[in-house]
């Protein structure tokens, strides 16, 4: 792949590789934007660069998770996703065969979701400026009236869920990156949520918060929701879903799954008396088979989140600062 | 001229000392008064002089037990002297500047008195004075008043009144001072909760029912003075081990509590400095040789040769015991790894099915206050944990720290303990513990509030840990955002090093002592985790000088956990594992690590992925341990396997004098010229051709204690003489060692130098907050 004044006829060869892909009537349009009338309601848009080594990873690639990455922040505020926008920056020498598969598996990773990339936009850098790819995507979506989601409504007493079990994406990846030979057993979850959450808000319109526990894991996001709402959270360790695969692989490198990102799971928050049904509606969908009621939000000065261990002991499940470093002394 | 005044400073406040003043004076004919003020206490009397020196001199003979005179000066006053007698002046409010002194194990006559069926408080479990009993554990406010105790609810009977009125009395002015008819009560309550009759089991009192059932092999939970006990008799093998499986506490040894001495030197070698610490005000427990003439069930202390005992502390104790022939264990009331109880309500959850009975009382727990612990260590008494008796005492910094700011230090994360310095001194808290643990670290941010309160500090300055996970590095950095106070950032075996001078009053314009810190982790200057460290340094700063040769740890946290990975990781990187293979294919340990999934730890310790790199020497100790097939495959709590190892060393002879290579490298690639690093190798191949040529477990781990103390003495000496310094500071965890610590300090004798180590504070992380504390005051003071 070509970079600078050579690269014009790549930038066309490019542009044709999405168009054969991604084809749709508002992408057909040729402009820099695209443009169409939105339907009535409260609007939200979100948008997320991903970067990620390997590009190719068991169960996904970086074409997919950039659409499913966003369609979930999106659908994270209870919203139906419309549209997706994608930018692209390619390292100068990129396969372009390579380029061709991640274009087809965005493009069947947004059919799929019904989900149309409505525009785009691509770059090439110098080589040694870039990561081989990466990708920018935004997302547009509609909520529904009565739909009021949002990291600030946790309140003591509500019940904290998971949609299904933690840690496969990270565990999948590094699997890949450090060449650890878990890769037949161990797939990334990624996968595009808003249809789950069109499941869940049906039967519970009320959800106080939904997030999906990506980079930093159910730590980092549960943290994240305590502090936004002012709250604590007490967990049980035991109810935590996680497959033997990933539990085996992070004792055996040493991680706590509860850190290991995750691409295609959520977090809901709701009120103590809709939790039951919450739980039935989620597990009703494929995607949320495995869900799992694992906590519940307790007033909190300190805004804990706090597990009790498999030993009765209350451990405290911190941030983390940066990479883990052991604290024993 | 016949007046003076006479100014005390010191711990002179609370602890029955204006009476001492009061009855000394008396008995002199002196006349004058009294009184408590912000500075300690000031006295004027009048009388001849020869009476007044007398007076003087008297006065530190006859200081009472918890009082500690810091200094008396005598001053001449010009005043007219008083019409007659001698008075207490009722101290003025707001100007009074008490502290709180630690609580305090019953003294003689309270004892007598529990004892005596013609006293009016015979049998009564609360009994107390101004020389004994709980401060710590029951405050919850300055000033020290009844009101600010615990004790606010129980309004004092007639008869208590008066004494707490007369100053001719023990308990003139003693806080909670109470009997049965005005006092706190205890009862006895069964498994379910229900409330158990004393008479059904023929016994006297609520006490005398669990000493009786106790007896029977019942697990009973017990509140105390600072927290809850679980007991149970330590010579019962059943009981014991029951304990262990609901307390999942598999592996910690328990502590013992005893009648008197009599019955702890049945169990265990008792020396004069031994009995001296048990039988001390603080009533600490002290680590014993487990080699008397009877024996605990072995399931009290597994792959020990040390047991810790405790005398009886406070009247429920002296009741408890009073009929026991035999030691009972009296561990901490939690399941493993929490801290202990110290709420009714919380005990009844949280120890659900831990005890079988429990005996409870009505004086609320205001701060837990853990039991101390002391070891006899090249000759002298040094805390390894000090909590109950000891904290919050000052202790007097050395001359040149006068001057320095008030600085409040967090401490690390496990051990923690925090520390305000002020007015030349430092204030440790007692023992909080593991911050991990979602409790202690609610009960940390609660102990700084009140420690700021009981002391009026006002911090002018935060000092920190590096380590970005810390829990109180985190709480004093969203603190000092918080209250807009500055932070300084202390490296951590900076802090210990500079903790152990302090501890041993070296002076602030000292000058740079060779500082050995051997440790468990640490965060390291260069990001990496430290431990085993040779630092030229003083109070203000540090240069590293000499280290332990890095190692990998592959699992990170995981490895501390499993030693087996930090002695594959030794192996491999210091001998190479196919070698390793190669010439010692048959034995045990090469065939038991073959059978671990060990191309994964390669593939972690070539790409560094969770594979933090250190120096630390309880690393060291856990990769020797674990060769060994100490905790191998996992350990149960913190130091568990460096502990087990010296524990497998003393049961070696004594004929066999052999002591493992270690070599040092001078200026290793990367490193500054005059730096050395120590490197493992010779050790790990004579230590596996021992191994292989059939040497026992106990002598291979006697060789290793004495190599690494040839080794580290020696590069101790090469450095000082590098850098024409003579005096040696140790500290860090590893030196609760007694093997590594006695040799080493005898070789660095032996080669010329002083040796510095600790006694009043902790050399693990207990100690850590003192040394940020002078640290961070020596930088800024400049
Ligand atoms: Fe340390
Ligand atoms: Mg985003
Ligand atoms: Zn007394
Ligand atoms: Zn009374």
């Amino acid at each position: 792949m070509g970079h600078g004044a050579g690269g014009r006829a790549m930038a066309q060869l490019i542009d044709e590789l999405f168009q054969r892909h991604l084809d749709n009537p508002l992408l057909r349009q040729h402009n820099d934007q695209a443009l169409f009338t939105p339907p009535p309601g409260r609007l939200v848009i979100s948008t997320d660069g991903h970067v990620i080594t390997p590009l190719f990873f068991p169960g996904g690639d970086i074409g997919s998770l950039a659409v499913h990455g966003t369609i979930n922040d999106v659908a994270m505020a209870g919203a139906r996703p419309l549209y997706l926008a994608a930018g692209f920056v390619l390292e100068e020498g990129f396969p372009l065969a390579d380029l061709d598969r991640l274009v087809a598996s965005m493009a069947a990773a947004s059919r799929s979701a019904g989900v149309p990339i409505v525009t785009g936009d691509t770059k090439v850098v110098e080589r040694g400026k870039g990561d081989g790819c990466f990708i920018t995507t935004t997302g547009l979506g509609v909520v529904p009236d009565g739909v009021a989601i949002s990291g600030d409504q946790a309140r003591p007493g509500d019940a904290v869920l998971v949609s299904g079990s933690l840690g496969d994406h990270g565990v999948a990846i590094l699997s890949q990156r450090e060449g650890l030979g878990f890769a037949t057993e161990i797939r990334s979850d990624s996968a595009a949520l808003h249809d789950l959450v069109a499941a869940m808000v049906a039967a519970v319109p009320g959800i106080h918060c939904l997030r999906d526990p990506t980079r930093g894991g159910l730590a980092t996001t549960l943290n994240e929701l305590a502090r936004q709402s002012g709250v604590g959270m007490r967990l049980r360790e035991a109810a935590i879903p996680i497959q033997p695969a990933v539990a085996a692989a992070c004792e055996l490198l040493g991680l706590d799954p509860l850190y290991v990102a995750n691409e295609g799971k959520l977090v809901a928050i709701c009120a103590a008396d809709d939790a039951d049904i919450l739980l039935a509606a989620m597990r009703a969908h494929p995607l949320g088979a495995q869900a799992a009621r694992i906590g519940e939000v307790v007033a909190d000065p300190h805004r804990f989140v706090q597990m009790e261990t498999r030993f009765g002991g209350q451990r405290i499940v911190d941030w983390l600062a940066g990479e883990p470093l052991p604290r024993i002394c | 001229m016949n007046g003076e005044r006479i100014r005390v400073r010191g711990l002179v406040q609370g602890v029955g000392f204006r009476p001492t003043v009061w009855r000394l004076a008396q008995d002199l004919g002196l006349t004058g008064e009294v009184r408590n003020d912000g500075e300690g206490v000031l006295i004027r009397i009048w009388g001849p002089p020869p009476e007044r020196d007398r007076f003087c001199a008297e006065l530190l003979v006859q200081c009472p037990p918890l009082a500690r005179i810091d200094a008396l000066e005598r001053q001449p006053c010009d005043e007219p002297p008083p019409a007659a007698g001698f008075r207490i002046v009722a101290s003025v409010a707001g100007s009074v500047h008490t502290g709180i002194v630690p609580d305090a194990a019953t003294c003689p006559a309270c004892r007598r008195e529990l004892f005596d069926p013609a006293d009016r408080r015979y049998r009564y479990p609360f009994i107390n004075c101004t020389h004994c009993g709980p401060r710590l554990s029951i405050v919850a406010a300055i000033p020290y008043d009844r009101a600010n105790t615990s004790m606010a609810v129980f309004a004092m009977c007639a008869a208590c009144q008066r004494e707490y009125e007369d100053p001719g009395d023990r308990r003139f002015h003693a806080q909670p001072n109470a009997c049965a008819i005005c006092g706190p009560r205890v009862w006895i309550s069964e498994r379910g909760g229900q409330a158990l009759d004393p008479a059904v089991l023929g016994a006297v009192d609520a006490i005398a029912a669990a000493s009786h059932l106790l007896g029977q092999g019942a697990i009973v939970a017990i509140k105390g003075i600072g927290g809850f006990h679980l007991a149970c008799d330590a010579t019962d093998a059943r009981a014991v081990a029951e304990l262990r499986r609901r307390k999942a506490r598999f592996a910690k040894p328990f502590a013992l509590m005893a009648r008197d001495l009599d019955v702890i030197r049945r169990f265990a070698r008792l020396d004069a400095i031994e009995a001296e610490q048990l039988a001390s005000v603080a009533a600490p427990i002290l680590l014993l040789a487990a080699d008397g003439a009877e024996r605990v069930a072995d399931e009290v202390a597994p792959g020990q040769t040390t047991i810790g005992f405790m005398l009886p502390y406070s009247p429920i104790h002296h009741l408890l015991l009073d009929a026991w022939e035999r030691p009972l264990v009296m561990t901490s009331g939690n399941r493993s790894d929490e801290p202990q109880c110290t709420d009714n309500d919380e005990a009844a959850e949280r120890l659900h099915g831990l005890a079988d009975y429990w005996l409870w009382h009505d004086r609320a727990i205001v701060n837990r206050v853990d039991d101390s612990v002391v070891r006899i260590l090249d000759g002298a008494p040094r805390l390894l944990r000090r909590a109950r008796g000891y904290a919050p005492a000052p202790l007097n910094l050395p001359p040149g720290f006068a001057a320095g700011p008030p600085i409040l230090a967090f401490g690390g994360e496990l051990k923690n303990t925090i520390c305000l310095l002020q007015d030349g001194q430092a204030v440790l808290s007692q023992h909080l513990g593991d911050l991990e643990d979602a409790r202690t670290a609610r009960e940390y941010e609660r102990t700084i509030d009140l420690y700021l309160e009981l002391f009026r500090h006002q911090p002018a300055w935060f000092a920190l840990d590096h380590h970005p996970g810390y829990r109180s590095t985190l709480v004093g950095i969203e603190r000092a955002a918080r209250a807009e106070v500055p932070i300084r950032r202390i490296q951590h075996h900076h802090a210990h090093i500079a903790a152990v001078l302090a501890d041993n009053g070296w002076p602030l314009a000292g000058g740079r002592v060779l500082g050995i810190a051997l440790d468990g982790l640490g965060y390291g200057a260069d990001g990496t985790l430290w431990g085993g460290e040779l630092l030229l340094a003083d109070y203000a700063g540090y240069e590293r000088v000499g280290w332990l040769a890095p190692t990998p740890l592959p699992g990170g946290g995981k490895a501390i956990l499993e030693p087996w990975r930090t002695a594959y990781a030794h192996l491999a990187t210091h001998l190479g594992w196919e070698r390793v293979r190669a010439a010692y294919p048959d034995l045990e340990v090469v065939q038991w690590l073959a059978d671990r999934p060990l191309e994964i730890l390669d593939r972690q310790m070539a790409t560094g992925f969770n594979a933090p790199v250190t120096s630390a020497c309880g690393r060291l100790f856990d990769a020797v341990a674990a060769v060994l097939g100490i905790g191998r495959g996992g350990i149960q709590y913190e130091g568990q396997a460096a502990i087990e190892l010296e524990a497998l060393a003393c049961r070696a002879g004594d004929d066999d004098t052999s002591a493992y290579p270690f070599a040092w490298r001078e200026a290793v690639e990367g490193a500054p010229s005059d730096t050395i690093e120590l490197d493992p190798t010779p050790m790990w191949q004579a230590l596996l051709a021992d191994l292989a040529a059939g040497r026992s477990a106990p002598e291979v781990a006697v060789r290793f204690h004495r190599g690494l103390a040839e080794a580290v003495a020696n590069g101790a000496a090469r450095l000082a003489a590098r850098h024409h310094c003579s005096t040696t500071a140790l500290s860090g965890g590893v030196f609760q060692n007694r093997l590594l610590f006695e040799d080493l300090a005898l070789r660095l004798r032996g080669l010329g130098l002083v040796v510095l180590a600790h006694r009043q504070v902790p050399t693990n992380d207990g100690g850590l907050s003192l040394g940020q504390a002078v640290v961070a005051a020596a930088q800024v003071i400049g």
